[in-house]
């Protein structure tokens, strides 16, 4: 009787896990559909609205001076946000992971504040210390460095956040002994850790820049939205919905899409050169 | 080690600088009168409003996705099927899309003028402008979080212990009750933390979608913002200490829920 049961479970577990489970058509049906009806019709209709207007409109849609004003001023930005993330994202990280000093799982818990920080409330008390009543007199409301400080906060644990089990997991010894060998600490950095560093360090700032570039809510007050100036192509896409120019909005939307997802195949590129070279 | 410390003082003070000096500054400018002021501003008609709906709204988007979480998470570790990697990258495309493209999106769909839209408004149904409009676009922005934190888990959990509840007879719904759900309880709290934090929020995709109506459909992110713009700061810092509050009550919570081997 035992020797039955025996036989039986594997062979029936060899079945399910081999076998297409019952219910598998049942709840992919659901789950495509879920996902369909809140994101993928929607998105795609987005795209529609905006390939119906024809190459020609559409280009000059997204060629219209404040939408083109507004789409270089994001990518800009995003750039340069990116880039000082790169930097200081790793110092960061260095800090956390090679530093002890007292308080620091209190700083390592903060880094995550900005993820957990509704995007309105970042750009409100960014706006409280650097805007008109700025209590170290650094008045930055309106300004585009202010749109580049809202991005810096709400990108913040990218970079820091990709880097720093890639520096844990490191082994010591390959810098200790390129040290004993006459490295200056410097030429240890920058022939040992940063090689191993960079796929890391690539794939957080590619992240930050995406996230830059769909930012709406913390460039919202502190940039004042002005026209030419500090407006950003999501503020632009909202200001065209609420003044019914839908066609527009959908059109530098789909801009905003085809470099999100530029931004995700580069990704996907860092992260596989990564584990060739890792 | 001169060197150590000046790296450790340039990453603290463009901490202090770019986040706790700001955060603490609001909290500063809502208590520097006292408590009274801060109860006086959180307790307007709008405020409490505001208040109530946000959490009827995130309610419902985090219920929605804590049941498709768990059961997507399900479908792309048990099942077998073509297309799963499609799917799997479909389910992080929230993540990257800005949140006024996400309301964008649902108003060229369920939009009064649009066909879906306008069928459904022939029903009784109003969807953007209106809370089943906030509600979509919270799900879609907070779609991937319970499913990613549930997801490896789950694969780490293995299948053993459900054939074997299997072998001996159980069903699958009382194998999903009483294996499966104890082995992910943990992972599953995480993502539900980190969504309803997403959900409270979210002010973006909301703002399109909801028209914004004070009393009506604004919830406490559209608050602080009004409130602002309308040159009401003491409502504005009170609004955005109480929703900081809870971010960082969420960082705690999430940091005692996370898994321990992942950083």
């Amino acid at each position: 009787m035992s020797a039955v049961t025996a036989t039986q479970a594997p062979t029936r577990a060899r079945a399910r896990a081999g076998g297409p489970h019952y219910g598998t058509g049942l709840g992919l049906g659901v789950a495509v559909l879920y996902l369909s009806l809140i994101v993928l019709i929607p998105l795609a209709a987005v795209v529609w609205r905006s390939a119906r207007l024809g190459p020609v409109t559409f280009w000059h849609a997204i060629r219209q001076p404040d939408a083109w004003s507004a789409l270089s001023l994001t990518v800009g930005a995003s750039l340069l946000v990116a880039l000082l993330n790169l930097v200081m994202g790793t110092l960061i990280a260095w800090v956390l992971v090679r530093d002890r000093f007292p308080g620091r799982s209190i700083v390592d818990t903060l880094i995550d504040l900005p993820f957990a920080l509704p995007t309105i409330v970042a750009g409100l008390v960014l706006l409280a210390l650097y805007g008109v009543n700025s209590p170290l007199h650094l008045n930055l409301a309106y300004s585009r460095i202010g749109v580049v400080v809202a991005l810096l906060f709400v990108t913040l644990p990218f970079v820091v956040r990709t880097v720093q089990p890639v520096l844990l997991e490191l082994d010591r010894d390959v810098e200790q002994a390129a040290q004993t060998l006459g490295a200056s600490p410097a030429t240890t950095f920058r022939r040992i850790v940063l090689p191993n560093l960079l796929p890391a360090m690539l794939s957080g700032a590619g992240l930050a820049f995406a996230r830059a570039v769909a930012e709406f809510g913390s460039t919202n007050l502190i940039s004042g939205n002005i026209k030419f100036h500090t407006e950003v192509a999501a503020v632009n896409i909202f200001g065209r919905i609420e003044n019914d120019d839908v066609a527009g909005a959908a059109a530098i939307s789909t801009a905003l899409l085809v470099i999100a997802f530029v931004v995700l195949i580069a990704l996907d590129l860092v992260r596989r050169w990564g584990r060739q070279h890792g | 080690m001169a060197s150590r410390y000046a790296l450790r003082a340039v990453a603290l003070l463009y901490l202090a600088l770019l986040l706790v000096l700001p955060v603490g500054l609001i909290g500063y400018r809502t208590f520097q009168h006292g408590l009274a002021p801060f109860i006086d501003a959180v307790n307007s008609p709008d405020a409490r409003h505001a208040f109530w709906l946000t959490l009827e709204v995130a309610f419902w988007a985090v219920l929605a996705n804590t049941v498709f979480g768990i059961g997507g998470a399900v479908l792309l570790v048990r099942h077998h099927f073509p297309g799963k990697r499609l799917l799997s990258t479909l389910i992080d495309l929230p993540l990257a899309v800005s949140p006024v493209v996400v309301g964008l999106a649902l108003i060229l769909v369920y939009g009064a003028n649009e066909p879906v839209g306008g069928w459904l408004q022939r029903l009784g149904l109003q969807v953007i402008f209106s809370v089943p409009g906030m509600v979509l676009a919270t799900i879609f922005v907070c779609l991937p979080l319970v499913i990613r934190a549930v997801e490896p888990v789950l694969l780490q959990l293995g299948e053993e212990q459900e054939q074997a509840a299997h072998t001996l007879g159980a069903s699958r719904w009382q194998t999903f009750l009483r294996i499966t759900l104890p082995g992910i309880r943990w992972a599953l709290a995480y993502g539900v933390v980190l969504c309803l934090a997403r959900a409270l929020g979210e002010y973006g995709a909301v703002a399109v979608v909801s028209g914004r109506v004070v009393g009506e459909t604004q919830t406490l992110t559209l608050f602080v913002e009004d409130s602002f713009n309308n040159f009401n700061q003491p409502a504005a810092f009170a609004a955005a200490t109480v929703l900081a509050a809870i971010a960082i009550l969420t960082l705690l919570v999430a940091k005692l829920l996370r898994p321990k081997d992942s950083p």
